[in-house]
């Protein structure tokens, strides 16, 4: 096992109380929008894809001692230098000291609005059927991947019912790896607060609690 | 000395607005000067000479030359010392960041403020609030939000990057939904914006799976104990927008007074659409 992801929280504890913000306030110092849009620029020269992004940032050494900003900065620079874009010495320097591999495309002013309103749709074509009817009773995989997953940990080896069938979409899984897209049909599966949470002292109310999870077919196998 | 300044160049700012500790501030104003701005080399050595340890020399002498406006609004945003060096070590950063991927060939730092004006301007909970308003005041409109929300929810003009499968979710008397990413920050982008730094954080994404009652106390929200709580963690590209319940005494304003009672908080489910008394 080598893969370690930061970012699995769901139903961990000893985070706090949540501070509250007002609605507008959305950068906290004024490299924080450069960062974002710096990430959001470089991501679209298409020299990683989202997966990959998210993976670079969730397996930083130091993720929970960084701000939200200073993660995605990390992740950048990674990503740079793994593919040799920009190594440490320039940005420790400031400028270039090396030119670097030409990259797929440059975002233009002039374009951005288009890209953004584009987005990256990530459903694609299938004639298969899904494995999985409405309503169906599943279990998810209890074994722990070594690679990015976006199956949470405290979903994990628990029964659920199939409450929407979302086609086919791209695999994060593979996606993640430079394995490519390798659709999957996903479905959101419905979990009892009770099945997540009795058996780890519960939580408050988990009679009325539902959660959802959007998950890959292979996360699921039938009950 | 703390100062705040933004370059300019014929009015195009080529510097977004930095804060940096005095010192700091100086010795990147003037490698910057040397490096870019100069008009002339008699230019290049009056800022050299202002820029030996005198931060308020050089942004009069500055100042003087046209090149800089002393931006007040920055001179307070920060204190502390120990922030000052961690907020000057990231703004030196980023910096650095952007002017080698320029330096590459890899960005347009023009597109950078586009991005920034976008999110800053045009894409935010406003545009969330314009659905939810009019899926309250029109029923046709609202059950093609509930069936098709990606479609519904363009045919306002709202759709695009992280929210390219959209699915809508309405609260009522008896369901509260609840929206969260509890792997990152996923989050519906042309509905909502760039999400709070809260639901960013570890408290969130840590406990509204598992005490939804006692996350929603932090938000000051209490909902009776015979309302069931659903949780939408946003694990994979689907997007959830709650559409919050329409508040009693409001059948006779117009749709865009309903927007103005819809909270970003009420669209992830951490609130209530505003009692229209109290906006008032």
């Amino acid at each position: 096992m080598s893969y370690t992801s930061h970012a699995d929280l769901g139903g961990q504890a000893g985070y706090g109380a949540v501070v509250p913000e007002p609605e507008g306030e959305l950068f906290h110092a004024a490299w924080e929008p450069r960062a974002l849009a710096l990430s959001l620029a470089m991501g679209a020269t298409g020299s990683w894809n989202i997966d990959i992004g998210r993976s670079a940032r969730e397996t930083l050494p130091d993720y929970a001692r960084l701000s939200y900003y200073e993660i995605w900065t990390s992740a950048l620079q990674r990503l740079l230098e793994e593919r040799h874009l920009a190594d440490t010495d320039e940005i420790e320097a400031g400028h270039m000291l090396r030119r670097g591999p030409p990259v797929k495309r440059v975002l233009h002013a002039g374009e951005v609005q288009a890209v953004l309103a584009g987005g990256s749709p990530t459903l694609r074509p299938s004639t298969d059927s899904p494995r999985f009817d409405l309503g169906q009773r599943v279990r998810t995989m209890s074994t722990v991947a070594d690679h990015h997953t976006r199956l949470p940990e405290y979903v994990r080896g628990r029964e659920g019912v199939i409450q929407r069938i979302h086609g086919a979409h791209i695999f994060a899984d593979t996606n993640a790896q430079g394995l490519g897209e390798q659709p999957q049909f996903l479905y959101t599966v419905v979990f009892a607060g009770t099945e997540l949470w009795s058996e780890s002292g519960g939580a408050r109310d988990c009679q009325s609690l539902t959660v959802s999870v959007d998950a890959w077919e292979s996360y699921l196998e039938p009950v | 000395m703390e100062v705040g300044v933004c370059f300019c160049i014929s009015g195009d700012v080529v510097e977004d607005a930095l804060l940096l500790p005095g010192e700091a501030c100086t010795e990147y104003v003037v490698d910057l000067l040397r490096r870019q701005l100069p008009r002339s080399t008699d230019e290049a050595s009056i800022i050299g000479n202002a820029g030996t340890g005198n931060t308020a020399l050089l942004i009069t002498t500055l100042n003087a030359l046209g090149y800089v406006r002393v931006m007040p609004a920055h001179l307070e945003t920060q204190s502390g010392e120990s922030e000052h060096s961690e907020l000057g070590r990231m703004d030196v950063r980023v910096r650095a960041l952007e002017t080698v991927l320029t330096q590459k060939g890899y960005i347009d730092p023009a597109a950078l403020d586009v991005l920034i004006d976008t999110y800053q301007t045009k894409i935010g909970p406003r545009n969330g609030a314009r659905v939810v308003a009019r899926s309250w005041a029109d029923p046709t409109f609202h059950d093609w939000l509930m069936n098709d929300a990606t479609a519904a929810i363009d045919s306002l003009g709202y759709a695009g990057r992280q929210g390219e499968h959209m699915i809508a979710v309405e609260n009522t008397s008896s369901r509260h939904n609840l929206v969260v990413c509890t792997l990152c920050s996923c989050y519906p982008w042309p509905v909502l914006g760039l999400p709070p730094t809260w639901y960013k954080s570890a408290p969130y994404r840590s406990r509204v799976v598992r005490d939804p009652r006692g996350l929603l106390a932090d938000f000051g929200v209490t909902l009776a104990d015979d309302v069931d709580i659903r949780v939408w963690d946003s694990t994979a590209e689907v997007r959830y927008l709650v559409v919050p319940q329409r508040p009693d005494g409001t059948q006779h304003l117009t749709e865009s007074e309903l927007a103005e009672l819809v909270t970003r908080d009420s669209m992830i489910g951490t609130g209530f659409a505003s009692d229209p008394e109290s906006t008032k």
